[in-house]
């Protein structure tokens, strides 16, 4: 058949000048490429890798000597380990959030910042499922909580909270995981098809697995990713849901509260919002991204932000309301005591950072600068943080009888802990910006194509 | 681009089709309208995104991916609740806080999550099986243009083995179907399309390598063995101490509970009076009251409230035998209970009070010994409700005074 085979020669090649698709494959696919990323990313890395070794070490001298370590005592059993686990928790929302939600509402400007926004989600989650790991004492024991008969043939008990967290922060990382590697996967055969080494062609094409863009394969792929989202959707309001359970379904008064669900949610989209700017602002500077994450998309990042600013700033109040309007004198004493208590700092620090500070975004020059932006969602994650910190440590450190009552002070082994999860956290981004596309290729030239189409 | 490349034939390779090649999204769909309309079964497109549209220019039918999604998903939810149940309520029932053991609500959040997880699963691993990868190699592999088409550029295949493939006809279809250029695709006869057999293999191996270690636990979990257990981390499972009923080689007797010494006798226990705290006068059960009990009303006072604590239940308020526990009991029907006496019997009413003494002092039937629980004094004190108990049940009216007589008219 071959031989027979009629002459094809006649291709003819389009004008290179206007080709905006290539322009895009182009500009995020080349940070992969290039030999040498920018220095800045060399110094970040290494201040990163160094944050590192520093979780390594603190996680091995707590291990070695036990919990002691930690500044944690009778009653303020649960310290910084909870509130980094629920802080990082809490920022891990905002990717599959951005991804999902608003994939659903057809917010195009997602599609700029999704890529990023899921990795630091996977990221984030990884930092926050080692804290329940590694506060429980006996580090040898985690298996404990998984679905199985212990040596007496009971199993863990399904109806608690902490059990739902088991499964509901797991089946959360396995999710979000799945979303990001199926958006990954035509954007990993775009670099497998673009690769000059073999190194490079095997490994990306390992895990693209295959995908050459059949249109047939698309459709299915769009039905999988559409219906990913709609189930991802329900999910990220159920995890930091099931989180807040932790505390709302005990009878502590500062715990003890309704309002705690939707509150954890939206200082979850909050928190995890301020990080993705705090995070994609350097990132698009670095690595000459400013063409495809614009201005107006980090625009829309910070009106997010002080919309939800507001609804946490709201659950603050109403939770002073309900303290009081219960006639409860525990309640009262506990949130009055929380705003004026021995902890008075931590909760003002929160009600600044978290309250204050982000109505500045309602000036368009300072939502819309950089600068402005960085320090108010850096600040907004300090003030995340502290929020976790004022729920657990103020709550539990006034004891129902005072002869219980006590002050929890860190220990240095506390802070290492804390700064050494921010070192994981920001080696695998940068691994992640080195190494893996930044921007949903395929979604954004989807984007503009299908949206010139009509013109 | 550069000067166009032929794929080289390789050997005596086949025809696996003919692909062509678009510069926009908008020309693909009209060639895929054309090919679809002159019928075509084996073919495809190959584009960078998914573009809008071409599942109609190319009579997609709606994949069934959705419905296998809907089936895993109810799969995960009814794992979630059957083991639930069955776990805590079936297989080792939890009693917390006397709640129920099948507890709906409670077992909602983890019910949910292994839906959202089960869905997930079945999209992510449906979406790959139905597409069929991985797919290591492809004829369009060995294309070089075809690289384009993750990039910027779109491309038509139409298999060789369609039904109503011709290569001239078909090339000159596509070639007038505003393609930039057509190229023949021969089969893809050197590299695989498959896994390697050796990976393959050795996947197989290390995967059941895997399971070694969980099997090794299962079999160590269900079996029982004569040595004692390899403690990894010893917990405080070893400590230097001697437990109850273990072996202490520095005794004689090698016992590391140790007894009284014979004789002993706590301060303040003598107990020598035998009337008093055994009941006994000269070794027969007393038929008197000892001397330290005083028989007045603050003593039989005494004695109603203590008989309300400990006796009523089984005995009843008024000593019928007829107490709480006794009704209960009765009602289970279980063949096993003895019921307790009525203390208004001839039997107990002539029955001394030393005996009686010692029926609660030590128990008899299955009425356990109360001799642990109350006071020496305060059983002597119950003792004297009882007997008021008994007087007052057989009681005449000559037994009252004149006025309570009067009250009775």
């Amino acid at each position: 058949m071959a031989t027979t085979a009629p002459d094809y020669d006649k291709w003819y090649d389009p004008p290179k000048g206007d080709n905006e698709l290539a322009r895009i494959t182009d500009t995020v696919i080349r940070v992969t490429e290039v030999s040498r990323p920018p220095v800045g990313w060399y110094i970040a890395f290494a201040i990163a890798v160094t944050m590192l070794g520093i979780l390594g070490m603190s996680i091995g001298w707590l291990f070695w000597t036990g919990i002691g370590v930690w500044g944690n005592m009778h009653p303020v059993v649960w310290a910084w380990d909870i509130t980094n686990f629920v802080f990082w928790v809490g920022i891990g929302h905002a990717g599959t959030l951005i991804s999902a939600i608003l994939f659903l509402l057809r917010q195009s400007w997602r599609t700029a910042i999704n890529r990023a926004a899921e990795a630091m989600t996977i990221f984030a989650v990884m930092c926050a499922l080692i804290f329940p790991g590694i506060h429980i004492g006996r580090p040898w024991l985690p298996y404990w909580m998984l679905p199985i008969p212990n040596q007496m043939n009971m199993w863990p008990q399904f109806r608690s909270p902490l059990d739902w967290d088991v499964f509901a922060v797991s089946t959360y990382f396995t999710v979000s995981l799945l979303f990001w590697y199926v958006g990954l996967i035509p954007d990993l055969a775009s670099i497998r098809d673009r690769s000059t080494t073999t190194v490079r062609r095997l490994v990306y094409g390992l895990f693209a697995m295959g995908w050459r863009g059949s249109s047939r394969q698309w459709h299915r792929y769009e039905r999988a990713y559409l219906i990913l989202a709609a189930l991802s959707t329900p999910l990220v309001l159920s995890v930091h849901s099931v989180v807040s359970f932790d505390f709302a379904t005990s009878q502590l008064p500062g715990w003890h509260t309704t309002i705690f669900p939707p509150y954890f949610v939206a200082g979850a989209i909050f928190s995890g919002f301020a990080m993705v700017v705090t995070l994609l602002v350097p990132a698009r500077q670095f690595f000459g991204l400013k063409n495809i994450i614009e201005i107006h998309h980090l625009e829309a990042m910070n009106k997010v932000i002080v919309a939800t600013s507001l609804m946490v700033g709201y659950s603050y109040g109403m939770e002073f309301f309900i303290a009081w309007y219960s006639g409860s004198p525990y309640e009262g004493f506990a949130f009055v005591n929380r705003a004026f208590g021995p902890y008075y700092w931590a909760y003002w620090t929160m009600i600044s950072c978290n309250v204050i500070f982000p109505q500045l975004f309602w000036f368009k020059k300072i939502r819309t600068s950089l600068l402005g932006m960085m320090i108010i969602c850096i600040l907004v994650n300090v003030g995340m943080w502290f929020e976790r910190f004022v729920i657990i440590v103020t709550s539990l450190h006034r004891d129902f009888v005072p002869s219980a009552w006590g002050y929890y002070i860190p220990t240095k082994w506390d802070f290492l802990t804390l700064t050494g999860s921010f070192g994981l956290f920001f080696t695998l981004f940068l691994l992640f910006c080195r190494y893996l596309p930044m921007v949903a290729v395929a979604e954004v030239k989807g984007q503009h194509s299908n949206s010139h189409a009509g013109h | 681009m550069s000067a166009p490349k032929h794929v080289e034939p390789v050997g005596e390779a086949p025809l696996h089709g003919l692909l062509a090649e678009y510069d926009s999204p908008e020309t693909l769909k009209k060639a895929a309208e054309k090919i679809r309309n002159a019928g075509f079964k084996n073919w495809d497109t190959f584009t960078p995104f998914p573009v809008h549209g071409i599942d109609q220019a190319m009579g997609i039918r709606p994949t069934i991916l959705p419905w296998l999604i809907l089936g895993g998903g109810m799969t995960g939810c009814a794992l979630a609740l059957g083991f639930q149940w069955w776990a805590n309520g079936v297989d080792y029932p939890f009693l917390i806080s006397g709640k129920p053991y099948w507890s709906v609500p409670a077992n909602i959040p983890i019910t949910f999550e292994l839906t959202v997880l089960f869905s997930a699963l079945t999209a992510v691993f449906g979406m790959l099986g139905l597409n069929k990868l991985p797919q290591p190699a492809h004829p369009l592999d060995l294309s070089e243009r075809f690289s384009r088409s993750t990039d910027d550029h779109f491309y038509l295949l139409v298999q060789a083995s369609d039904p109503v493939f011709d290569e001239k006809e078909t090339g000159t279809l596509l070639e007038t179907s505003g393609a930039i250029g057509v190229e023949a695709i021969p089969e893809d006869v050197k590299s695989e399309s498959h896994v390697p057999r050796g990976l393959q293999y050795a996947l197989l191996i290390i995967t059941a390598a895997a399971t070694i270690p969980f099997a090794l636990s299962a079999y160590a979990r269900e079996s029982k063995m004569t040595h004692t257990r390899f403690d990894i981390v010893p917990d405080m499972d070893f400590q230097q101490k001697f437990k109850a009923q273990r072996e202490n080689t520095f005794f004689a007797d090698k016992r590391a509970d140790r007894p009284q010494i014979e004789g002993t006798i706590a301060y303040g226990e003598l107990n020598e009076d035998d009337h008093f705290y055994r009941g006994k006068v000269n070794g027969v059960f007393a038929r008197t009251f000892p001397a330290q009990v005083p028989i007045d009303e603050q003593t039989i006072a005494r004695g109603q409230q203590r008989f309300g604590i400990y006796c009523t239940p089984c005995h009843g308020q008024a000593g019928e035998g007829d107490g709480m526990v006794n009704q209960r009991a009765s009602a289970l029907a279980e063949g096993t209970w003895v019921p307790p006496s009525n203390l208004n019997d001839d039997r107990l009413r002539q029955m001394g009070v030393g005996e009686i003494f010692n029926t609660i002092t030590n128990g008899v039937r299955n009425m356990p010994a109360y001799g642990p629980q109350i006071p020496t004094a305060d059983r002597w004190a119950i003792i004297l409700y009882v007997r008021a108990i008994q007087r007052s049940h057989k009681a005449a009216v000559a037994d009252l005074s004149a006025e309570e007589r009067a009250s009775l008219k």
